[in-house]
Parts: structure tokens; C-alpha cells; sequence
């Protein structure tokens, strides 16, 4: 039997896996079809018409503006405070390294409403930036800190022992090495700030994203928001081409595991007081603003809090977001499965495919399958299962990279020494494969889960009449500017989601050595 | 024995999960009950649970509503065409319907029905009926501008002086509202000129409530919105709109636009009968006194219902005199997004 695995899996012949697959990577690349053929439906001419006006430009700038200017300053504070905290004798960093985490918990749409509901002048570009850099800054800090942490400090030792300073060091020896994680972090800063519209309609921004939506609600299905949504996909190309282009630049390599030599934590002197003041202002800012918005407007609602709409919302909620985390773990595992035994182009192929449609901003992949369902195939319009598709396609990758962890652990010849120990193929599956990638299915679920439970664009545009979620239930009372209605719901997805950033930052906490 | 031999086994549990969970949705997520009347509605909430809730105890017949908004639910039943699990349509102004009615999806509303609406505030087409009504006014903060310097007319606010001096929400259908009435009475050219005037002289604001907010603290001297937010929050707690005051333009200025709130039955309706019921009723002496003590602030239609006491009588508004029927919502979206606000 394994002399003769090699032949039995001829390159371009499709296993069943392979088939799943490639039918999974589809469906995740329908919605660009769609929006394409929604766009030329006019005609092409129409198409560049709607394309060429003078409000796109204005989107452009400000979407661009937005991206420049928020990824900027959340590279800036989260390598600065990865920086302190993990390299420097900061006082209290195993608390810093908590405290800098934890805005993943508040959703920024929740943290844009806390600004605002206190501050209602915030708008433009400037308050955009400011709640959009609070909320997506633990994007950098947490690879780079982990990065930093992990770090060999014998390559610093032998540069300071050939003669650099300590700043030409850092320069020209940690950040070559810490790029990837830096680049990493500031994509997914970018893509999130592509896909964001709570914030933005809150600040009252106009970016993309929400231009999108103003043209679903004053005119549904229209060629201008196809057009919108093709800008929004050019803008969201260029910035995953820029990735692949700065990522593949250089590479460094690290031979042999070896022992690490943990780096001395620079003393930082008379800045120490400046530091902790720093970050102590920016976690005033990230955390405490939010917490103070919150009791607040708590406070003010009073009984008010536990409403039958809030517990219907809750309910609706954790159904979806089982259903949903059940669904894209199920579609996830045929993809991961080919990508991990099987590497070669077809597999490369679905791999970037499947991601590439999760980066998609959320509003696209909706207004794709609402086109989709209203033209192509009507009786699935505001159905569970279509607003299920969107999730799938939108979170997959959640899924496959905790799968793909998993399946690392369960090699072949494990699985062939318990066929020839007598198991079946169930057998097998149940007894030997399943324990082994279960921890990977379920964290891969639980991501999901997460995700679902908060997301709010897709979810507006999609969500069957009469189901309110407890992003759609917040939406809709901060919308209207009810404040107070609000704050439950938002503290119900802050409480949803903290369990997951505690798991986050205790791993993140955890010494990799 | 490789991995991947397994999977058709895990691609089974798959579809039967699918399966599983696509059948589970019907019970966790409420569907359509094919036996109850079906409202797809952008009204208030408020407004129409009242409503189902006075008709099912006077007839027995049972209802369940879709609530949306008023573009999109109009579009939606324009896609849906001859499959709409729709029997009766209710918008909170008259362009959504007008969509619905030029696509030839609407049956004729019995006679009876109009004839219980003042003919002012139902279509020459007789494919729909009013059902309640709203008025646009300018809101403004004493604290900041004088009454005396309130403009005379809404055209007014595309004049350079107003710039940044004034609030409005041209993304949502009320706004969008008071557009294609101005369309109608005074042409495309002008309509147009003058949304290039919004877009450059105003601050946009999501929805009407946030327009009142901002005027009321201060952010900008003016608004335009329409009447029943401001009554409302009056009648409640005043907490969003103590500080300002409401200028009707009055004397058919195109900010005197009175706004009809539609009703229409589905010609694809398997239940023709139920739904002219439906409308009937809420047009009728009964729906018309629910929504005059319903608090919702709008205004009544019905032949000699008073609107709530608070309201200034609506016909002494010298609202400008149009034809519900003819105005043109997807001319003013098409204006909007030329001009830039879309």
C-alpha cells in the first residue's frame, strides 16, 4: 500500500477532496463575478460613466486618506508600544501586554458609537482616523510583539560587537527582522479599514463602503453601487499586490532551532515616566473611554436593559453564529485538507482564491448575493441561508488556518499504521484523525463563532425581515441616536467576545522559548 | 491509507449538517406563514404594530409584517415582480409606491377606500392611497440664528451665505421626499442647481433624528426634516430638541411639501380581498383614530379625522399643491448621484 500512494494520486486527476474544493473556492469567488457582471449590466459605457464621476473621486480620496493615515499611525503605536513592552524594562509590561490587547474585544463600530454618543463633533477624517487607530492598532502589536519576543538576540549582540550603536541596530538588524509581522499587521489594518462602515457612517465619513450602502438603501440594486463596489475591490487589489510586493522583497532566515539568548531589556532611563505615561494615556483612550461610554449610557437606560428584543436578539445571534461557525468549518476542512497534503498549482490556486474573497469587504460579498439572489435565483432573498453563505464566505480562512495547524500534526503514516492495524476508514477517521485535528476544528469554530457574532454589514443587508441580530439590534438604536438602547447590545457582544480575546492575550502573554 | 480518502465521508456529514441547519432555520427565524396576510412595510414600526393589532381583533384575519425601508422594499418588490410573497404595500412616502405602481404591480384600490381619504392625499391613479401624512419644516436653535433671519424660502439654502450653515439627510427617502416634490414644481434644471447647492453648502447627517440633535446642540444653526420627530421628542422627554424651535415655510413653498405616506395592494396577491380589507380599515374611521392617538406625530388623512391636538392643522400649512402620483423618486436618486451626494 505505500509503494503505491505516489501513483495513485496523479497530479490533474481530482480527488473527491479536490472536487469539494474546487466547488467551496467557487462559491467563495462568486460575489466577483457578480458585481462584474452587475456593473456592465448598463453597458460599459454606463459603466465608465458612473465610474468617472467627480463623487468617486471624492470617495477615493477619502478612503485612501483614511488607509494612509490610520495604517501609518497604528504601525507607529503598535511596533513603539510592542517595542516597550517586550524589549525595554517597562514597569508592569506583563500588565501592558494585557491592557493593549484587549480593545479586540470592543467591536469599533461599539467603540466608534462610545466616542461619539460623548463627543458628537467628532467627524471627518480626524475622528475616523483617531477611533479606527484605537480600535485596529492590537492588529501590529500583537505579531510584532510576539515577533519581538521570540527574537535571537545574538545577531543585535554581534552587530553592537562589530560597531553599531544601539539605534543603528534596532535600524538596520530588529526591524529587517520584525518587516513581516509589521507587513502583516498593517495589511490586515488596511483591508479591515476597506470593509468598515459602522465607524465611518457613526463619524459620518464617507468612505466606499458606506457610499455603497447609501446607494442599497435609496435605490437597492443599482449599476452605480456595482460600480462603487468594483473601485472598492480596484482599492482593495492594490493594497493585497503592495503586500506581495514589499513581503517578497527580502527574506530572512533563522537555521536550526537552537537556543534563543533572550535580549537584555533596554533600560530606558528618563523615559521611563514618558513611556508609562504614554501608554497610559492610550489605554485610557483605547479601553477607558469605551468602558466610561458604556456605563453611561447603561446607567441612563435603567430597567430598560434587559428587553425582550435584546434576549430575541441574543438568541438569533448564537444561532447564526453556531450555524455559521458549523458550516464554514465543514466547507473549511475539504480546502484544508487538499492545501496540506496535496501543494501544487490547482491547490495554490484555491488557497489564494478562498482568501482572497475573504478580504473582500463585507459589503460586496452582501450586495453580490443580494443581486445574486434578487436576479439569478429568486426565493433565497433575506433567507438564513443566504445571509449563512456570506458568513462562510467571509470567515473561511479563520477556519482553515486552525485546521491546517491541526492536520500538521496528523502525518500519513499514522494514519496508514492504523489501516494496517486492522481499522477501517470510519475507524480511522474517528479513532485516530478526529482526536488529533479536534482542537484545530474547534478553535477554527470558535473563530468563526466570534466573527459572526459581530458582524454588522453583511449582516444589515442580508438578515431575513423580522431577525435582529445584536449587531443590527445595536445598529439600529444608535442609528436613530438612541444612545441608551444601544448599550446592552453593545455590551452583549463586548461580553461574546471576550473569551476569546482572553484565550488571545494569555497566549500572547506566554513565553515562546 | 491517505487522509484524503476520507473526506467524501466528511463531505457527506457536510451536506446532511447543511441540510440539517437549512431546515433548523425555519423555525429559529421567522419565515412566512403562508396563511396570514403578508404587509411588507417602511413605515413605523410603531405605527403599524398598532394597526395589525386593531385589525386582527375587528376582523379575525391574521397579519404578519415585513419591515423595511422605503427604496429598498419598493426595489425589492419590483424584483420580486409576480413571485412577491407580498399582499399589501406600505411606504412612508409616496415615491417608493410610485416605483411599485409603474411597474404595473399594483390592483386598483376599491373605491370605498379612496373615498374615505380627503382627495388631496391620494394619486390621480387610484392604484394606492394615502394613508398618513408629514410636513417638511426648517428647525432651528434660537441660541444661534434670530427668526428674522431664517430664510423665506428652502431654495434659499443654496445661496452661498448659507454655507456649512445648515443640516439635512439627503441619503434617506424623506429628504429624498421633499426633492421630488421640488422636481415637480419647479423642474430639473433648478432641482438640480440647487442639490449642487446642498452639496456644497451642507452637513450631511445620516437621518432626521441626527439633523434635530445637531440643531439642537448648536452644531448648525438650521435643519431640514420633517415635523413628527421634532413633536415626538417634545411629547417625550424634549432631550433632543428643548433647545430649538420649528419655521413652516408655508405659502406653497417647496419646503411646505406635505408628504403622503402610501398604502397599495399587490396585483400578484393571492389574497386581493383580505388586503383591500386591510387598507380599508386603516383608512377608515378606526385606523385613522389609532394613528392619531398613536403618538406617532404623523398626520391623519381620513375624510374629518383630527390629527393629534399638538399639530397644527394640516391644511393650514399652504403646502405646495401636487400630485402624489407624478413624483419621480429614481429622477431625484439619478440627480443625487450626478451632483455627488450619492
Amino acid at each position: 500500500m505505500p509503494l503505491s500512494t505516489r501513483t495513485r494520486h496523479r497530479p490533474g486527476a481530482l480527488t473527491p477532496v479536490a472536487t469539494i474544493a474546487v466547488i467551496v473556492a467557487t462559491v467563495c469567488v462568486l460575489p466577483l463575478g457578480v458585481i462584474l457582471a452587475a456593473a456592465l449590466d448598463a453597458g460599459a459605457s454606463e459603466a465608465l460613466a458612473q465610474l468617472l464621476r467627480p463623487r468617486v473621486g471624492e470617495l477615493l480620496r477619502n478612503t485612501t486618506a483614511l488607509v494612509v493615515v490610520t495604517t501609518t499611525a497604528s504601525v507607529v503605536l503598535g511596533v513603539g508600544t510592542a517595542w516597550l513592552v517586550e524589549r525595554t524594562a517597562l514597569p508592569g509590561a506583563r500588565w501592558w501586554r494585557i491592557a493593549l490587547v484587549a480593545p479586540l474585544a470592543v467591536p469599533a463600530f461599539v467603540n466608534a458609537y462610545a466616542w461619539v454618543s460623548l463627543r458628537p463633533s467628532l467627524t471627518g477624517l480626524a475622528g475616523a482616523a483617531l477611533i479606527t487607530t484605537l480600535s485596529y492598532t492590537p492588529f501590529v502589536f500583537l505579531p510584532v510583539a510576539a515577533l519581538l519576543r521570540g527574537l535571537d538576540s545574538a545577531w543585535e549582540d554581534s552587530a553592537r560587537s562589530l560597531g553599531l550603536g544601539p539605534w543603528r541596530t534596532f535600524w538596520r538588524v530588529v526591524v529587517p527582522q520584525v518587516r513581516p509581522a509589521v507587513l502583516g499587521g498593517a495589511l490586515l489594518v488596511a483591508l479591515h479599514l476597506l470593509a468598515e462602515f459602522g465607524v465611518l457612517a457613526l463619524i459620518r465619513f464617507p468612505t466606499f463602503t458606506t457610499a455603497i450602502l447609501d446607494q442599497y438603501e435609496a435605490a437597492f440594486d443599482t449599476t452605480g453601487g456595482a460600480v462603487l463596489s468594483l473601485a472598492l475591490l480596484g482599492l482593495t487589489a492594490i493594497v493585497l499586490t503592495g503586500d506581495h510586493v514589499l513581503r517578497s522583497r527580502r527574506t530572512h532566515a533563522r537555521l536550526g532551532a537552537g537556543v534563543r539568548r533572550r535580549p537584555q531589556p533596554a533600560r530606558l532611563g528618563r523615559w521611563r515616566g514618558p513611556a508609562v505615561a504614554g501608554l497610559t494615556a492610550y489605554v485610557l483612550l483605547a479601553l477607558g473611554v469605551p468602558a466610561y461610554s458604556l456605563a453611561h449610557w447603561l446607567g441612563r437606560g435603567g430597567a430598560s436593559i434587559l428587553s425582550g428584543d435584546l434576549v430575541a436578539a441574543l438568541w438569533s445571534t448564537l444561532w447564526l453564529a453556531l450555524a455559521a461557525g458549523a458550516i464554514t468549518t465543514l466547507a473549511a476542512l475539504p480546502v484544508a485538507v487538499l492545501v496540506q497534503r496535496r501543494p501544487g498549482r490547482l491547490t495554490q490556486v484555491i488557497e489564494r482564491v478562498t482568501y482572497l474573497a475573504s478580504s473582500l469587504p463585507g459589503v460586496v460579498i452582501a450586495l453580490a448575493l443580494v443581486t445574486l439572489a434578487v436576479r439569478w435565483i429568486g426565493p433565497l432573498y433575506q433567507t438564513p441561508a443566504l445571509l449563512l453563505l456570506a458568513y462562510v464566505i467571509l470567515f473561511i480562512p479563520r477556519s482553515m488556518v486552525s485546521i491546517r495547524a491541526a492536520l500538521a500534526h496528523a502525518p500519513d503514516g499514522l494514519l496508514d499504521a492504523a489501516r494496517s492495524l486492522g481499522a477501517g476508514p470510519w475507524g480511522t477517521g474517528r479513532r485516530v484523525l478526529l482526536p488529533i485535528i479536534l482542537p484545530g476544528l474547534l478553535s477554527g469554530f470558535a473563530l468563526v463563532f466570534l466573527a459572526t457574532c459581530v458582524e454588522l454589514t453583511a449582516t444589515l443587508l442580508l438578515a431575513p425581515t423580522g431577525t435582529t441580530t445584536l449587531a443590527t439590534g445595536f445598529w439600529a438604536a444608535s442609528d436613530s441616536l438612541d444612545y441608551a438602547a444601544a448599550a446592552p447590545y453593545a455590551v452583549a457582544m463586548i461580553l461574546l467576545s471576550a473569551p476569546l480575546t482572553w484565550l488571545i492575550m494569555t497566549r500572547n502573554s506566554e513565553d515562546p522559548t | 491509507m491517505k487522509l484524503t480518502r476520507l473526506i467524501p465521508a466528511f463531505a457527506v456529514a457536510a451536506a446532511l449538517t447543511l441540510t440539517a441547519c437549512g431546515s433548523g432555520s425555519d423555525e429559529a427565524t421567522p419565515e412566512l406563514d403562508p396563511t396570514k396576510l403578508t404587509i411588507y412595510s417602511a413605515q413605523h414600526k410603531n405605527l403599524v404594530d398598532a394597526w395589525v393589532k386593531g385589525f386582527e381583533a375587528d376582523t379575525g384575519i391574521k397579519v404578519q409584517v415585513r419591515q423595511g425601508k422605503d427604496a429598498s422594499m419598493g426595489n425589492q418588490l419590483v424584483a420580486e415582480g409576480a413571485k412577491t410573497p407580498a399582499d399589501v404595500f406600505l411606504t412612508e412616502n409616496s415615491p417608493a409606491i410610485t416605483v411599485v405602481q409603474d411597474a404595473g404591480l399594483l390592483a386598483p384600490v376599491d373605491k370605498a377606500t379612496l373615498d374615505q381619504v380627503a382627495p388631496a392625499y391620494r394619486p390621480s391613479s387610484g392604484e394606492w392611497v394615502g394613508i398618513a401624512a408629514r410636513s417638511t419644516v426648517l428647525i432651528y436653535n434660537p441660541s444661534k440664528i434670530t427668526e428674522a433671519e431664517l430664510p423665506g424660502s428652502m431654495l434659499d439654502l443654496a445661496k452661498p451665505e448659507w454655507k456649512g450653515r445648515w443640516g439635512g439627510a439627503p441619503t434617506g427617502a424623506d429628504f429624498q421626499a421633499i426633492v421630488s416634490g421640488m422636481l415637480e414644481a419647479t423642474g430639473e434644471a433648478e432641482t438640480k442647481a440647487w442639490l449642487q447647492g446642498l452639496k456644497d453648502n451642507a452637513k450631511i447627517y445620516q437621518n432626521n433624528i441626527a439633523t434635530m440633535k445637531a440643531v439642537n446642540a448648536g452644531e448648525v444653526p438650521v435643519g431640514i426634516m420633517y415635523h413628527y420627530y421634532w413633536y415626538r421628542d417634545q411629547a417625550l422627554t424634549k432631550e433632543s430638541s428643548a433647545n430649538t424651535k420649528l419655521h413652516y415655510f408655508k405659502g406653497e413653498d417647496v419646503g411646505a411639501f406635505v408628504s403622503v405616506s402610501g398604502g397599495g395592494v399587490l396585483k400578484a396577491s393571492d389574497r386581493g380581498a383580505d388586503a383591500q380589507k386591510f387598507l380599508g380599515w386603516i383608512t377608515g374611521p378606526k385606523g385613522q383614530e389609532v394613528l392619531a392617538t398613536s403618538k406617532s406625530m404623523e398626520y391623519a388623512v381620513g375624510q374629518g379625522v383630527a390629527s393629534d391636538p399638538a399639530l397644527p392643522a394640516l391644511d393650514s400649512l399652504e403646502a405646495p399643491k401636487i400630485d402624489p402620483f407624478t413624483l419621480d423618486g429614481p429622477k431625484v436618486i439619478s440627480l443625487m448621484t450626478e451632483v455627488g451626494i450619492l
